[in-house]
């Protein structure tokens, strides 16, 4: 597709000891919209994530080939200014973890090793973040209190709170509600129904409810590889890959 | 189970819960037998040596060679060296625990490393004496002096730094750094933000119990820079300079009519100063663990 | 402009983390550098005599070793029980109450100067043991041996200790299981499982026990003579390290007797890198089984 934000072509990672996590994967990841990985586990989704801001650095890789190409440049190549590519391309784990800083602080954080001393500039970009992340109304009293007092829902608000106040391009969550009761699932999805206008958004969802509610585009992942990617409603209401209907009729998970 | 045990010409039949009581009797007075002593000792030195402590015996300068007046000379040449001494230990000790916890790779250079420092706090403290006797007091010329015999200390201070500036780091949860890094930031400003701030009671620890061994020790300062008869405070750092650990040793062996009372105060003083210290960092420990927050 | 301050900073942590390479070099070289020449000075039929007396040029450098080997089996003997039975008491035994006190406890010792102890070694060990004993002197290798143990005991107590804490209470669990008691456990089952770990906190301990000097010097009696049976257990002897301690003040530098005593350092260096280096593997390895064993 043309206006593709991301464009992964041949994408193969295999890690030292051997497992190989993707084989040759081939995906486009379009923008203003909610594109769902979702498989069993095992699939190499979180690899997947791991690869596109670069955070695959710090893991134990033996061999990555392919390309991974944001707005048409390469991300994988040597040289590519790691820093400047984190700031533009955001994640949210799978379980809250909160900095051991203030709720501020933890913000901030993105901005202040970015440079930004302006007070009033943090205050507001914080603001701004905690008011998109719908968390603002419960923490506004609170902000120099440590992160970890707040509960698990909001702790999982918060960071990604510090991830939409570098106003980034690209967010991707990786199980983002595994950790989570059912309210705070239903704020962050609340949070992704509206923020898909503005982002380009790469979910691996919790469980196949959760893709199919949220879901504009999908990609069945399964060892490895894609095996199908379509709208997310032709995904979920008729999938055409023999395998991909196994999973979605839950004939194996 | 019945243990058959023969006392005298008579058959004892032990069971193994009378055998367990014995047993453990007999480890609480091993127990008690090593405890004994430390109270002992220490009890005895309070006992005969706070009669000697006044503010004069801490703030005047000895007279009538060191057997009347004060201790101020030694007391002031402790504090340079333990100055001097967190001076160069602190900033490079630090440093390496950093690196080694936070940037080295698994190679065998690293392994190599590891082995120096364990190498290092073994080697014997007149053995260290001996090597600043040959690199800073003739090599480099820096003669017996308070400069010298701080250096000497503090490559000795070295291993427990590091040590306890790696293990603190290591215990920070690995996930910080991730999330340092996934928000843009660079390794050091996630260890000099996130990691460092978290890790340093656990570095103080280890700072306050390297510099109280250094406080206590004479060898490597009996070559180095330690002197006895100062009419002087110290002025420089090229100076000589008197120190409590090598008063003591000599007021207690090397001078005739030594009066006793200036002996246990001399002792006392050093033995508040370091276990002061001591309790300084138990104190720490012990916030740190309730503080933690995750 | 920040990457280049950040790239200064991570070079000279970079070079800091190795320093300590360095420093070991450093003190090897340095030893040689003033102890070498001996070889070259002292034939080594002289060194391996059983004469010290320098002011003859006699450096037979046996009766140091003998006096430092003499202190620090028999302060093994002392600490090794104590310590490893204190060490068991804390770890297996005791109740929480008794563990805040004991442990802190065995942490002052640790934190006591060793010419402190020394001190009390003149001023009571030494007496105290010349009326018991009904010897001439009361500065001898028993006294050197007891203050060795006082020092080496919390080394030992607390390796030991961590020793007995990462044997697994599955072990412990299946002897309970099995009808055992507590007692019968702790010296059937853990203590063999730790063996190793209480083997190298004796291994530590022999090693702080040969390299101290002050407390030895102020009560071994500085008198350099060879074993001669038991009867040198209680009589005064001269160690390497008090040898280098007293007699380096008046020595000229440069003379043969300076070279020697480096000589001397040289050898106590080595025998504390022996111990320390094996000491240290034996830790590893340990660490490494364990974690086989956990998972």
């Amino acid at each position: 597709m043309e206006n593709a934000k991301i464009r992964i072509r041949g994408l193969y990672v295999r890690y030292s000891d051997g497992k190989e996590a993707l084989r040759g994967v081939d995906l486009d990841i379009l923008p203003h919209a909610v594109t769902v990985a979702f498989g069993p586990a095992g699939g190499g989704k979180s690899t997947l994530v791991k690869v596109i801001n670069r955070l695959i650095d710090i893991s134990d890789v033996a061999e990555i080939r392919g390309e991974v190409l944001l707005d048409g440049e390469n991300v994988l190549i040597q040289d590519v200014n790691v820093v400047e590519l984190r700031r533009r391309v955001g994640v949210v784990f799978s379980r809250p973890i909160p900095l051991p800083l203030t709720v501020f602080e933890n913000v901030s954080y993105g901005l202040e090793v970015a440079g930004e001393k302006d007070k009033k500039v943090l205050a507001d970009r914080v603001e701004k973040a905690l008011r998109q992340a719908v968390l603002w109304d419960e923490v506004y009293d609170r902000l120099n209190n440590p992160a970890y007092s707040l509960s698990g829902g909001q702790q999982q608000r918060l960071c990604l709170a510090r991830v939409l106040a570098l106003e980034p391009e690209v967010i991707l969550l990786d199980e983002p509600t595994s950790a989570l009761d059912p309210v705070s699932t239903a704020r962050i999805e609340e949070f992704l129904e509206k923020a898909r206008r503005d982002y380009t958004i790469l979910l691996v969802p919790h469980n196949q409810q959760q893709a199919a509610r949220m879901a504009d585009y999908a990609g069945f992942f399964l060892q490895g590889e894609l095996i199908e990617y379509s709208r997310g409603e032709e995904m979920f209401l008729n999938p055409k890959e023999p395998r991909t209907r196994d999973y979605v009729a839950g004939r194996f998970g | 189970m019945n243990t058959p045990f023969e006392l005298g010409r008579r058959k004892v039949l032990l069971n193994k819960h009378t055998v367990q009581t014995l047993g453990f009797w007999g480890i609480r007075l091993v127990s008690l037998v090593t405890v004994l002593p430390i109270l002992g000792i220490v009890v005895y030195i309070i006992a005969k040596g706070a009669s000697a402590i006044n503010w004069g015996f801490l703030t005047q300068m000895p007279y009538d060679g060191m057997r009347a007046g004060g201790i101020l000379p030694a007391i002031v040449g402790t504090f340079y060296l333990m100055v001097g001494t967190s001076l160069f230990s602190i900033p490079l000790g630090i440093a390496a625990g950093i690196y080694l916890a936070e940037y080295a790779p698994e190679t065998i250079w690293t392994r190599m490393i590891h082995i120096a420092i364990i190498s290092l706090a073994g080697v014997p403290s007149v053995v260290y004496g001996l090597f600043g006797l040959g690199l800073f007091v003739l090599f480099f010329q820096f003669g017996i002096s308070i400069l010298s015999a701080s250096l000497t200390l503090s490559i000795m201070t070295l291993p427990v730094i590091i040590s306890t500036t790696e293990e603190s780091l290591r215990s920070i949860p690995y996930s910080f750094r991730v999330v340092g890094l996934s928000l843009g930031g660079t390794q050091w400003q996630g260890i000099r933000k996130i990691i460092l701030p978290q890790a340093l009671p656990g570095i103080l620890t280890g700072i306050i119990l390297g510099l109280e061994r250094a406080v206590g020790e004479t060898a490597p300062i009996l070559f180095t820079g330690a002197t006895f008869f100062l009419p002087r405070l110290p002025h420089s750092p090229m100076d000589a300079t008197m120190a409590l650990p090598y008063h003591i040793f000599v007021i207690s062996t090397q001078v005739p009519g030594m009066p006793i009372e200036i002996q246990y105060g001399t002792v006392m003083v050093l033995m508040v100063f370091v276990l002061g210290m001591n309790l300084v960092a138990s104190l720490i420990r012990s916030r740190v663990r309730a503080k933690r927050q995750w | 402009m920040r990457n280049s301050s950040e790239k200064w900073i991570t070079r000279s942590i970079q070079i800091a983390g190795s320093s300590s390479i360095l420093f070991l070099l450093l003190i090897f070289l340095f030893l040689l550098r003033e102890g070498l020449s001996t070889l070259g000075e002292v034939p080594i039929s002289k060194l391996l005599a059983v004469r010290w007396y320098p002011i003859e040029g006699l450096f037979g450098i046996l009766p140091l070793i003998s006096g430092s080997l003499i202190v620090t089996i028999f302060s093994i003997l002392i600490a090794l029980p104590l310590g490893v039975g204190t060490a068991i008491y804390i770890g297996e035994i005791a109740p929480r109450s008794v563990k805040e006190i004991l442990k802190p406890m065995v942490e002052v010792l640790a934190g006591i100067p060793s010419v402190v102890l020394g001190f009390i070694g003149i001023l009571v060990l030494s007496p105290f043991l010349r009326r018991a004993l009904d010897l001439p002197t009361g500065l001898t290798a028993l006294s050197g041996a007891v203050l060795l143990a006082l020092i080496s005991i919390p080394t030992i107590v607390s390796i030991a200790e961590d020793a007995l804490y990462a044997v697994p209470n599955t072990y412990r669990d299946a002897s309970y299981a099995l009808g055992a008691s507590h007692w019968q456990t702790i010296w059937g089952v853990v203590i063999p499982a730790a063996r190793s770990g209480i083997l190298t906190a004796v291994m530590l301990g022999i090693g702080r026990s040969l390299g101290e000097t002050m407390a030895v010097m102020m009560v071994t009696g500085n008198a350099p003579t060879i074993f001669s049976g038991l009867s040198s257990f209680i009589a005064p002897v001269r160690t390497m390290t008090a040898t280098i301690a007293s007699e380096m003040g008046e020595v000229a530098t440069g003379s043969t007797h300076y070279h020697v005593l480096f000589f001397i350092g040289i050898i106590l260096f080595i025998f504390s890198l022996v111990i320390n280096i094996s000491s240290s593997s034996a830790i590893r390895k340990r660490g490494e089984k364990k974690g086989q064993v956990v998972s």
